[in-house]
C-alpha cells in the first residue's frame, strides 16, 4: 500500500465490512458444518447490539458484577523514576476475575442465553478466559466446558482449580502442541458436534466473523472509558497507547475508540520470547506472514509448507501463533505500530511495577509495561502514555517463583 | 470430459455407486501411500481422496488428526503430496484423485501456482475443508482455469439457501457430511441422510458423495443406496495404524475396501 492509500484507509475507518473483512484479513474460513451456526450468531449479535434492553442488562452487569468503570491510575512514582512521559494505567486488573476477559464473556454469555443455548464452551491458554467464562456460566446457570492444552494445564494449575470450583469441566487437550491453538481446535470440534445446544465463547478477537468484531465491541468499553478518563484527568488525549497483543482483545478494546484520533500513537506489544532472531517467540505481526488459521485470514506463524509452528512466550496468554485480523489490517495501513518485548524484559517490568507502585501485573500486561517504560524515555515529561494493565499477576507468581528457583 | 465425469458416468451405466477411500498422504510414509493407492484401486475404489496433512485440522476427529501428525513428522508437504500423485499417474491414468485438506498450505503456495502444479501432477479435484463458497471465488477460478473440480461440503445444518450456494460453484461431486460432528464420529441416521440428500439432489445434477462415519461394509451398503458415492476414511486409517503401516496394513485396507465394494455391488444386482 502507498501512503495515500493508507491515509484513505484510516480516514473512513469502519470495519469489518458486511462480509466480515478488514481489508484482506478476517472473513469466515470454516467448514460448512459451522456456517449456519455462524450465520445464526451473526444475526443475533447484530440484533441484540441494537436492543436497548440487552444493552441495559449488559451495562448493569458491567457496573455491578464486573465493577466497572475500572480506574485510570497515574503511576507517578514509576514515571518519575523512569524519566520521560507520564505513565497512566488502565486498571483492567481490578475487574472481577482479575482481567479484561470478563468484559467479553459476560457479553457473549448474555447473548447465548438470549439465543436459547444451555451449554457454554471455551478455549483457554493462561486460564484467564476460562475462569472468566466459568464465572459467568456459574452466574447464569449454564453448563460449561473449557478446553485447555495439557501443557498449559501444567503451567496454570491455580486457574484450572478455579474453573473447577466454579463448576466447569476442564478438558485436557493432548493434540498438536498441547497449547492454546490446539484448545481452540478442540473447542471448534465440540461446537460442530453439539451445535444445537452449545454456544462457543471465543476469548479473543480471532476466529471467524463475527467473533473478531463482536469481541472487539464488548472490549471497547476499555478504550471508551479510558478516553474520557484521560480527558477528565489531564484535559487532553494521551499521546500514546500501549497494550500487549496475543490474540489482541485487550489491545483492540483500548485502541479502537482512538483510531480516528490522529494525535494518538498506538503501540501493540507482541511477545518476542527469547528474541525474534531465535525463532522462539509469539510475534506473528513482527515475524510471520498472512495466512489462514482458526477461521480467519491474518498474520500467522507457520513453516514454508503452511503448517503452524510452535510459539514461545513466558506468558501463556500471549503464546499464540495468530493474531486478531483487525491488528493485521491496522499494521498494514500503518495506524498501529507493533513491537516486541522479550521474556526477560517483561520480567523486569513485572518486578519494577510491583516494587515501585505496589501493583502486581500479569505477565501478559508486563509486556505492555516494559514497552511503555522504553517509550516514555523518548518522550517529554509533559506527555502521557495510557497503558492497558489488562490483568493482575497473582496467577503468575508460581511461574515467576519457579524461574527464580524459589519453591512456594 | 474430466476423469471424474467419465468415472461417474461409467458407474451409472453399470448401476453401481462410487467407492471413495480417503487416506492421509504420507501416513506413515509417501511410499506406503503410493503403494496403498494402487491396492485400493484393485480392491474396487473408483476415486481416491488424498488427505494433505495440516498441523491444525479443525474439522477432523482423533484418527485423522493423528494421521496428519504422523505424516507431518515424516516430512510430508503439499509438494510431496503432488509428487505422490505424479508417481501414481505413471501407471494409472484413469482413477480420479481428489486432494482434501485445509486452506493454509494452499495460501502459502499461492492459488495459481497450486492449481497449475496440481493440474500437471494429475489431480482431478480439490476439497478445501475451511473455505466455504463465500470466500472461494478467487480459488475456484484458479481451479476451473486448470481443469480441476472445486469440491465442496454440505452438512445436516445446511439450509436450502446454502445448498443453492454450493450447487452454484461445485464441480465433480458434492461431499455430504452425514452427521453433526467431526470425521470418524458415531452413529448415522439413515432416514435423515436420505431426506437431506433428496433435497440436495433437487438443486444439483452433479453426484453426491456421502462420508463421515462409514466404518463397515454394511454401512457402506446402506449409504450407497442413498448417495452416488461412499467415502470411507477413518476406518481405513485405523487399518493402517493397527498394522504400523506394513504390508499387512495394505492388506487390511484392501480387505475392508473390498468387503465394502462387494456389499455395495450386491445392492446394484438386487
Amino acid at each position: 500500500m502507498n501512503d495515500s492509500e493508507k491515509q484513505a484507509a484510516i480516514e473512513d475507518y469502519n470495519l469489518p465490512d458486511d462480509t466480515g473483512h478488514f481489508g484482506p484479513y478476517g472473513g469466515v474460513f470454516v467448514a460448512e458444518s459451522l456456517m449456519e451456526s455462524i450465520e445464526e450468531l451473526n444475526n443475533a449479535y447484530k440484533k441484540y447490539m441494537q436492543d436497548p434492553l440487552f444493552l441495559k442488562e449488559l451495562d448493569a452487569d458491567l457496573q455491578n458484577y464486573v465493577g466497572r468503570p475500572s480506574p485510570v491510575y497515574h503511576a507517578e512514582r514509576l514515571s518519575v523514576e523512569n524519566g520521560g512521559a507520564q505513565i497512566y494505567l488502565k486498571r483492567e486488573d481490578l475487574n472481577h476475575t482479575g482481567a479484561h476477559k470478563i468484559n467479553n464473556t459476560i457479553g457473549q454469555a448474555l447473548l447465548a442465553k438470549r439465543m436459547g443455548k444451555t451449554r457454554i464452551i471455551a478455549e483457554t491458554g493462561a486460564g484467564q478466559h476460562g475462569v472468566a467464562t466459568a464465572t459467568v456460566a456459574a452466574r447464569l446457570g449454564l453448563e460449561c466446558v473449557v478446553y485447555m492444552g495439557a501443557e498449559d494445564i501444567q503451567r496454570q494449575a491455580p486457574n484450572v482449580y478455579r474453573m473447577k470450583l466454579l463448576g466447569a469441566e476442564v478438558v485436557s487437550v493432548t493434540s498438536g502442541s498441547q497449547t492454546l491453538k490446539d484448545a481452540l481446535n478442540e473447542a471448534m470440534r465440540d461446537w460442530v458436534t453439539n451445535i444445537d445446544t452449545t454456544y462457543y465463547i471465543i476469548g479473543t478477537v480471532a476466529g471467524p466473523h463475527p467473533y473478531p468484531a463482536m469481541v472487539r465491541d464488548f472490549q471497547t468499553i476499555i478504550g471508551r472509558e479510558g478516553r474520557q478518563q484521560m480527558l477528565d484527568k489531564t484535559g487532553h488525549l494521551p499521546d500514546a497507547l500501549v497494550a500487549c497483543v496475543g490474540g489482541g482483545s485487550n489491545a483492540i478494546g483500548l485502541f479502537y475508540p482512538f483510531i480516528g484520533d490522529k494525535s494518538v500513537d498506538i503501540y501493540g506489544v507482541e511477545a518476542a520470547g527469547l528474541g525474534i532472531e531465535t525463532g522462539q517467540h509469539s510475534a506473528p505481526l513482527a515475524a510471520g506472514r498472512p495466512g489462514v488459521l482458526h477461521g480467519n485470514r491474518t498474520y500467522i506463524m507457520a513453516d514454508d509448507n503452511g503448517s503452524i509452528i510452535e510459539t514461545h512466550s513466558i506468558s501463556a496468554g500471549l503464546d499464540y501463533p495468530g493474531v486478531g485480523p483487525e491488528h493485521s489490517w491496522l499494521k498494514d495501513i500503518g495506524r498501529a505500530n507493533y513491537v516486541g518485548i522479550k521474556d526477560d524484559e517483561a520480567l523486569d517490568a513485572f518486578h519494577t511495577l510491583t516494587m515501585v507502585e505496589g501493583i502486581i501485573p500479569a505477565l501478559e500486561s508486563s509486556h505492555a509495561v516494559a514497552y511503555a517504560l522504553k517509550l516514555a524515555k523518548t518522550m517529554d515529561k509533559d506527555q502521557t502514555i495510557l497503558v492497558n494493565l489488562s490483568g493482575r499477576g497473582d496467577k503468575d507468581i508460581f511461574t515467576i517463583a519457579k524461574l527464580e528457583g524459589i519453591e512456594l | 470430459m474430466s476423469r471424474l465425469e467419465i468415472c461417474f458416468n461409467e458407474l451409472k451405466a453399470k448401476g453401481q455407486k462410487a467407492l471413495v477411500p480417503f487416506v492421509t498422504a504420507g501416513d506413515p510414509s509417501g511410499s506406503f501411500t503410493l503403494s496403498c493407492m494402487h491396492a485400493m484401486v484393485k480392491a474396487g475404489a473408483n476415486v481416491i481422496e488424498l488427505g494433505v496433512p495440516f498441523s491444525d485440522p479443525m474439522a477432523d476427529g482423533q484418527v485423522i488428526q493423528r494421521a496428519s501428525e504422523r505424516a507431518l513428522d515424516a516430512g510430508m508437504t503439499l509438494v510431496g503430496v503432488l509428487n505422490i500423485v505424479k508417481s501414481f499417474r505413471k501407471t494409472d491414468q484413469k482413477t480420479p484423485i481428489v486432494l482434501m485438506g485445509y486452506l493454509n498450505p494452499i495460501e502459502f503456495m499461492g492459488y495459481e501456482a497450486f492449481a497449475s502444479e496440481a493440474e500437471i501432477a494429475g489431480v482431478d479435484g480439490v476439497l478445501t475443508v475451511d473455505i466455504p463458497p463465500e470466500e472461494s471465488k478467487e480459488l475456484t477460478q484458479a481451479y476451473k482455469a486448470h481443469g480441476i473440480a472445486p469440491i465442496f461440503l454440505l452438512s445436516p445444518t445446511s439450509t436450502v439457501e446454502r445448498i443453492k450456494k454450493v450447487a452454484n460453484v461445485a464441480e465433480g461431486y458434492i461431499y455430504y457430511v452425514s452427521l453433526k460432528g467431526v470425521t470418524g464420529s458415531a452413529n448415522l441416521e439413515l432416514s435423515e441422510i436420505n431426506e437431506k440428500v433428496s433435497i440436495i439432489k433437487q438443486h444439483t445434477n452433479i453426484p453426491v458423495a456421502i462420508g463421515f462415519g462409514v466404518k463397515t461394509a454394511d454401512i457402506a451398503s446402506d449409504i450407497a443406496k442413498i448417495g452416488d458415492a461412499v467415502v470411507v476414511g477413518s476406518a481405513l486409517i485405523n487399518c493402517i495404524t493397527d498394522h504400523d503401516g506394513t504390508s499387512k496394513a495394505e492388506q487390511a485396507v484392501f480387505d475392508l475396501l473390498n468387503s465394502m465394494r462387494l456389499a455395495m455391488d450386491a445392492n446394484a444386482t438386487k
